[in-house]
């Protein structure tokens, strides 16, 4: 199979979603001249690619309203960090105005955003804020962590009919991996089984899957580890991540954003619930402190988990 | 009719910018960031990974994420700032080290902030979009464009609330006039005659988006008449129109006379961010260049009588000798030891 990046991967979903469907359209800020490399937006430009003054409140309120009216954007939000200028538009607006509307308004939307650490931006351009958006009814939220995953779930969520909260960790975008050739989509509410393993279950979301499996890679031989990517959260697929806690009995949770209130807490309540008989062990949640992001780097790395914290973690939970 | 110290104290500060932001060119590396390493090189085994750090470049004085240089803009903050007291507040942005260094920020603990070190004005925990000193009325850089004009009705807000005269300062770039928060401001200010400036960088890029396709009007400052205040638009390459133009606010704002609206003609000689170069037409950027706004300054010292050409050479030996110093200091001080969040976690 080939190989391509994360971000030409979801490059590549754009373009095909572009040329199946009329409606679909793309619009944020920058992406016109700084990109002028991807061919993406040179080749869509006339129709298609919509580059905003500063103004995410407005053009994501637009992006409402177009899709409303029988379009299909795509909304591309510069950084995670930057949804909080359009969040009455995405969690009052875009996620309600099914509901409200008695089910005759339809919100096809994508918000598109690169979030997370590891850039060294500080406390303005590192989060992870998924937990808002879970939080919220209305929206789908999307964390895909491989190349090929990113590519098929791009699709289906620009397919969707309901608003999709689509969140790529900024340092996955240069990552490669395969990707399958021709028509390719990942469903919805899928997740996948990244590693095989039998002592414990690690769910692990967007950049944290490439370190749960640094970690188990790590620990073989000492620990077996089933590693297992959500994909998305909304809806979560939850009879995979049962399954697994069925045949290991143990679940570490592991993502970027706080712990508190995190996603981590929802998988837990929600194996609690559904399959607490399953669970040999307590089940636990890694996720970064519960403090606004610093900026020097030694801070940051002991903010957020790190694969050896993961290695920490199983140990104590496998003893 | 300005007087000689004034003249000479803002190239002083223009020169301090400057040469700051030169400096960091030699430190920016936004590559350095990413494999975890041991101490040893790559992580490998469980044991590994347990000793693994990621920040490598810190013990060399590396700088990585986002810094945005004001080089081209030293006018602005300078001439701004110079009508400003102590206890009088700014809110800066993204591209800050301008307005910081001008309020009167140490170049040695800015550039330990930008290090990450714990002797920085943030103590490591800002960095370069986020560098507080309250103690001279700096309210931080901002890594949200806009938000740094309704923070700035805060402090005018508290000085009338206490009966004093204090005014405060929302620098923000042509991008942040196009945010919701402008119009939120500006209305704000005008129905409560706050004593704000508030002073648009236009420097004619936001990002990478020219100002040409974000805007249908010629001047930024023509919005002014929409609130009712006084709007000006100014040359941001002349220093001492800038001075001219905040003195009159500032005096506007300290006799409880509202807010203003100065639009600083302005141009960003550097990239969006980081020591790369720009996404702007070289032929404009080189006549932009032209008006370089320290020479312009220096031209008009010179030619005013107001310092000998031994004079001029003498402040830039000592300030790069200052930014020498920053940099031995910066160096040389401990990382933030982690611990130290303890007590900032909420």
């Amino acid at each position: 199979m080939r190989e391509l990046t994360y971000a030409a991967a979801v490059s590549e979903g754009l373009r095909e979603e572009m040329e199946r469907d009329e409606r679909v359209f793309l619009i944020g800020e920058d992406i016109g001249s700084v990109r002028e490399a991807d061919d993406l937006f040179a080749e869509f430009r006339k129709r298609g690619v919509w580059q905003t003054p500063i103004s995410e409140s407005g053009f994501t309120g637009l992006a409402v309203g177009a899709a409303a009216a029988g379009l299909r954007p795509v909304v591309e939000i510069m950084y995670c960090d930057f949804v909080t200028v359009a969040m009455d538009q995405i969690c009052n607006q875009a996620a309600k105005l099914h509901l409200m509307s008695g089910g005759t308004v339809k919100v096809p939307m994508v918000i598109r955003t690169p979030a997370g650490c590891g850039t060294r931006e500080g406390g303005h351009h590192s989060q992870s804020l998924e937990a808002w958006f879970v939080h919220t009814p209305g929206l789908k939220v999307v964390m895909p962590s491989t190349p090929a995953d990113v590519k098929g779930l791009m699709k289906s969520s620009i397919r969707d009919d309901g608003p999709v909260v689509f969140i790529q960790h900024r340092l996955l975008h240069p990552v490669t991996g395969p990707v399958p050739d021709g028509e390719h989509l990942v469903p919805l509410g899928s997740a996948d089984v990244k590693r095989e393993g039998t002592d414990i279950t690690v769910v692990a979301v967007s950049y944290a899957v490439l370190k749960a499996l640094q970690a188990a890679e790590a620990l073989e031989g000492e620990v077996s580890v089933e590693v297992v990517d959500p994909r998305t959260l909304v809806p979560l697929d939850l009879d995979t991540i049962l399954a697994s806690v069925g045949k290991t009995g143990r679940l570490l949770v592991v993502h970027e954003a706080p712990e508190r209130g995190g996603i981590g807490s929802e998988i837990v309540r929600q194996v609690a619930e559904q399959g607490f008989d399953l669970l040999q062990a307590p089940p636990r949640v890694l996720g970064s402190r519960n403090i606004p992001m610093p900026y020097s780097p030694v801070l940051e790395d002991a903010c957020i988990p790190q694969a050896g914290d993961i290695v920490r973690v199983v140990r104590e939970m496998v003893a | 009719m300005h007087d000689a110290a004034l003249m000479k104290g803002m190239l002083l500060r223009m020169y301090r910018i400057r040469f700051f932001e030169e400096r960091l060119k030699q430190f920016y590396d936004y590559r350095g960031f990413f494999a975890p390493t041991t101490a040893e090189g790559e992580a490998r085994s469980a044991d590994d990974l347990l000793t693994c750090v990621s920040y490598e470049f810190a013990s060399d004085g590396m700088i990585g994420g986002a810094v945005h240089l004001s080089i081209g803009q030293e006018a602005v903050p300078v001439g701004v700032c110079s009508t400003l007291r102590d206890t009088d507040w700014v809110a800066s942005t993204h591209r800050g080290h301008g307005h910081a260094i001008a309020k009167g920020a140490d170049l040695k603990r800015t550039l330990a902030e930008l290090m990450g070190r714990e002797t920085g004005h943030s103590r490591g925990c800002g960095g370069s979009m986020h560098i507080f000193a309250p103690e001279i009325g700096l309210l931080g850089g901002n890594g949200i464009v806009g938000a740094g004009m309704p923070i700035a009705l805060g402090p005018a807000f508290a000085a009338k609330y206490r009966g004093e005269d204090g005014v405060s300062v929302a620098f923000f770039g042509d991008g942040a006039a196009n945010q919701g928060t402008f119009n939120e401001s500006l209305n704000l200010a005008a129905i409560w005659k706050l004593p704000v400036l508030f002073v648009c960088e236009n420097n004619l890029w936001a990002n990478a988006t020219p100002y040409g396709i974000a805007f249908h009007t010629h001047d930024i400052a023509d919005r002014a008449s929409g609130y009712g205040i006084p709007g000006m638009a100014v040359d941001g390459q002349d220093v001492l129109a800038m001075y001219d133009a905040a003195k009159t606010a500032v005096d506007r704002a300290r006799a409880g006379d509202g807010p203003t609206l100065i639009e600083a003609k302005t141009y960003r000689f550097e990239g969006h961010c980081g020591a790369s170069s720009g996404h702007q037409d070289p032929e404009t950027c080189a006549e932009w260049m032209k008006r370089d706004p320290i020479r312009l300054l220096e031209e008009r010292v010179l030619a005013d009588g107001v310092m000998s050409l031994q004079d001029v050479q003498d402040v830039q030996d000592g300030v790069k000798r200052e930014v020498d110093d920053a940099e031995e200091y910066a160096k040389a001080s401990p990382l933030p030891d982690p611990v130290c969040l303890d007590a900032l976690a909420g």
